[in-house]
């Protein structure tokens, strides 16, 4: 077991873990914080997309070690502290950018990786950012059409609309 | 996964050291590496993380060529390697931003996956592999699928790459796993042109000379009517047949070239 400690959406935590041990399985299991999701568990879904020192990793494809001493942000931290969307995840909500949300906290946490590093990003861009994104009910649309808006550009007419 | 113990050194002497554990093994950024784990094909004592060796990262240019430490991430190459375009383009082609935010040059090489990225770009532009202990060509480095001249616990730390006049990488992408369905890189400097494959071959990345010596006479697309590969010695799986990633390579050359403009 190794002492690990970090911070996750501004708190400091620590915890003993086994070096087998992914960051998700720390965040969900030993922190109970079950908003990071596990679709696939082999790095192709995105859903536990989560931000370490500000870079969108795949958290079920990184030892919990090697975040020790990082920054760690989750979609917890997204909302403020009285449950008030930030804009992606309010513009998620105005646009349909969900169905059944697993998706969506890797969507969420993916987006804000993309409009920190691109404010204004093409459709195209988001396409291509989101590849290894993987929704199986929306189709899409709907969650570019949210990032587009997220971003203050004008939203695109989808054939989803 | 089976269970062992993860150390992370901050210098390339303390992960040597480290390394010469029995059953040690390096991990880079993880990416193929912890898939592997999950289903339990390996089983090392220790990992050895390389990711907070500082010396193992950054990209330097001195004259023609262009040092990439090997710990440098896909996404750092994306970044910082517009000296060499092809190169940076490559880096940003590979798997997707949290993949390219893990993955690194290093472990992409020490890997060589028959149908990865870097390994057409190291083969094709006739780089050198730098290790803890020697430098190795690219030339004798790769032999085989995931097989190379490294040795047990010999960690990449650098890859110098020279910088050719004109170069590109096309890649047919395989849809569902994003690596190369086949992939060539073409490099042209002045003294000829290098043509590297990857995805094709049961052998792994190869150059394909007799396009190489077409295209040094004559560099454009034009020159390369007429050239084709047998199918035999081709991957052959439910992507595509062997005769069909012969054909790919044809096709990736063509489109490589006039790419590279
Ligand atoms: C969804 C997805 C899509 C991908 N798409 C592509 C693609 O399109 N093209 C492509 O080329 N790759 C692709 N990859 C693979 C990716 O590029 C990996 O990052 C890379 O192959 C391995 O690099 P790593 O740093 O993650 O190494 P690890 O997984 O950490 O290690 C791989 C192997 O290399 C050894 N090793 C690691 N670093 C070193 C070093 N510095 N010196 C010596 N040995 C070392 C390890 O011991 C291990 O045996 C994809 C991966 C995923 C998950
Ligand atoms: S659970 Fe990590 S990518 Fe799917
Ligand atoms: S909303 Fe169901 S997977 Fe995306």
């Amino acid at each position: 077991m190794t002492k690990v400690t970090m911070t996750v959406n501004g708190k400091s935590v620590s915890g003993d873990v086994a070096g087998n041990r992914l960051l998700v399985e720390f965040l969900r299991e030993d922190l109970r914080m079950t908003g990071t999701h596990v679709g696939c568990d082999t790095s192709q879904c995105g859903a536990c997309v989560v931000h370490v020192n500000g870079e969108a990793v795949k958290s079920c494809t990184m030892f919990a070690a090697e975040a020790d001493g990082a920054d760690v942000a989750t979609i917890e931290g997204q909302a403020a502290a009285d449950g008030t969307l930030n804009t992606i995840q309010q513009a998620f909500q105005d646009y349909h950018g969900l169905q059944c949300g697993f998706c969506t906290p890797g969507m969420v946490m993916s987006a804000a990786a993309l409009l920190k590093d691109n404010p204004k990003p093409t459709e195209a861009e988001v396409r291509d950012y989101l590849e290894g994104n993987i929704c199986r009910c929306t189709g899409y649309h709907n969650i570019v059409r949210a990032i587009m808006a997220a971003s203050g550009q004008d939203v695109p007419a989808v054939a989803a609309e | 996964m089976y269970s062992f113990d993860i150390e992370r050194p901050t210098s390339v002497a303390d992960a040597v050291a480290a390394l010469a554990d029995e059953d040690a093994q390096a991990l880079g950024g993880g990416q193929t590496l912890i898939p592997t784990l999950k289903q339990r094909l390996a089983m090392p004592s220790k990992l050895v993380s390389l990711s907070g060796i500082s010396e193992m990262k950054g990209i330097s240019q001195a004259g023609d060529s262009l040092t990439i430490g090997g710990g440098s991430t896909h996404g750092a190459v994306a970044a910082g390697a517009g000296a060499y375009p092809a190169l940076a383009a490559l880096a940003g082609g590979i798997g997707d931003p949290a993949v390219r935010n893990r993955g690194t040059i290093g472990g992409s090489l020490a890997n060589n996956d028959p149908s990865a990225c870097y390994p057409a770009a190291a083969l094709g532009s006739g780089a050198t592999i730098v290790t803890n202990a020697r430098e190795i060509a690219a030339d004798d480095y790769f032999q085989g699928m995931f097989t190379t001249a490294l040795d047990e616990g010999e960690i990449v730390t650098a890859v110098t790459f020279p910088i050719p006049e004109k170069a590109a990488y096309v890649k047919f992408e395989q849809p569902a796993s994003r690596f190369a369905l086949v992939g060539v890189f073409v490099a042209k400097f002045a003294d000829g042109v290098r043509v590297a494959v990857t995805g094709a071959s049961e052998e792994g990345v190869f150059r394909w000379t007799e396009a190489e010596a077409a295209l040094s006479a004559d560099f454009s697309a034009d020159a390369l009517a007429g050239l084709s590969l047998s199918g035999d010695g081709m991957i052959g799986d439910l992507h595509g047949t062997g005769a069909y990633r012969a054909h790919l390579v044809a096709v990736m050359t063509k489109r490589a070239v006039a790419a590279a403009g």
